[in-house]
């Protein structure tokens, strides 16, 4: 049954949008965490989708592959009175570009809502062909 | 008898499949409008239908019987993409991660697709009531 498989594409696709959702969320919220919980800087982090086959050849769905931290260099503030600050007084602060994480913000929750909208399609498609010769 | 009730209703149901499949294909385009290096597939309704139309009628797929007990080979319709009548989509405005999904393309299609799937429902729905009709008096 070719329309019950949108459904797992669909859900695929929420599910690794709502992950990527969350690392966003992960970055903003520790755009200032000098140190984590290994005493390093915090480093933003990124999903990797990948095409996953989903059942039949004409259904590919979504997964996330892996998640990548950024190894671009902390940002270094100048602050002597923090604790945490080097010799010449400087602090790593998190390589997280605040701009960068909102635009992959808006992308996410854009793209989760069309394949919500994508799911709902499929479910009217299939209440409706439960009603054929009445 | 009911080879003439299969005949009557193949068309419409052999479409109606085909909807269902090409819905599946445009799902998936828009599941992986973010995913690098994804090529957006569909198919070209008019031949895939034709095609699905050839191999399911029983003339082309007639064998010659040299045993009474041999059975009747027939085609299911069921199948109606075999693969090789999905295509990939000629970007307009190609990105840089390799991914030709293009979300206005897809959005539209969709819809079109699934409204055209619903009046393949109504169609059919329709024949069933003629032949209904017939049956009754």
């Amino acid at each position: 049954m070719s329309l019950t498989n949108i459904f797992n594409v669909a859900g695929s696709a929420m599910s690794a949008q709502s992950q990527r959702l969350n690392t966003v969320a992960s970055n903003i919220a520790n755009a200032d965490s000098a140190a984590g919980p290994d005493g390093q800087v915090y480093r933003a982090k990124q999903v990797v989708f990948q095409t996953v086959p989903m059942g039949s050849n004409e259904a590919s769905g979504v997964a996330v592959q892996q998640v990548v931290e950024d190894n671009s260099p902390p940002k270094m503030v100048y602050d002597p009175s923090h604790p945490l600050a080097d010799a010449k007084g400087y602090v790593a602060m998190p390589n997280v570009n605040v701009v960068e994480e909102m635009v992959n913000m808006i992308s996410a929750s854009r793209s989760y809502q069309t394949n919500v909208d994508t799911m709902n399609a499929a479910k009217t498609m299939l209440l409706k062909t439960l009603t054929i010769g009445q | 008898m009911s080879g003439k009730l299969d005949d009557y209703l193949r068309v419409n149901e052999t479409a109606i499949n085909l909807r269902a499949q090409r819905q599946q294909l445009l799902a998936s385009n828009i599941a992986n409008a973010d995913t690098p290096n994804y090529k957006a597939r569909d198919i070209d309704f008019n031949s895939a239908l034709k095609s699905a139309l050839d191999r399911s009628s029983p003339a082309a797929n007639a064998l010659s019987k040299t045993d009474p007990a041999h059975l009747d080979a027939s085609a299911s319709s069921s199948a109606a993409t075999d693969g090789s009548t999905i295509l990939y989509r000629t970007p307009t405005q190609p990105s840089a991660d390799g991914n030709t999904v293009d979300m206005d393309i897809e959005r539209n299609q969709f819809a079109d697709n699934a409204v055209r799937y619903e009046a393949g429902l109504t169609l059919i729905t329709g024949q069933i009531k003629d032949m209904l009709a017939v049956i009754q008096g």
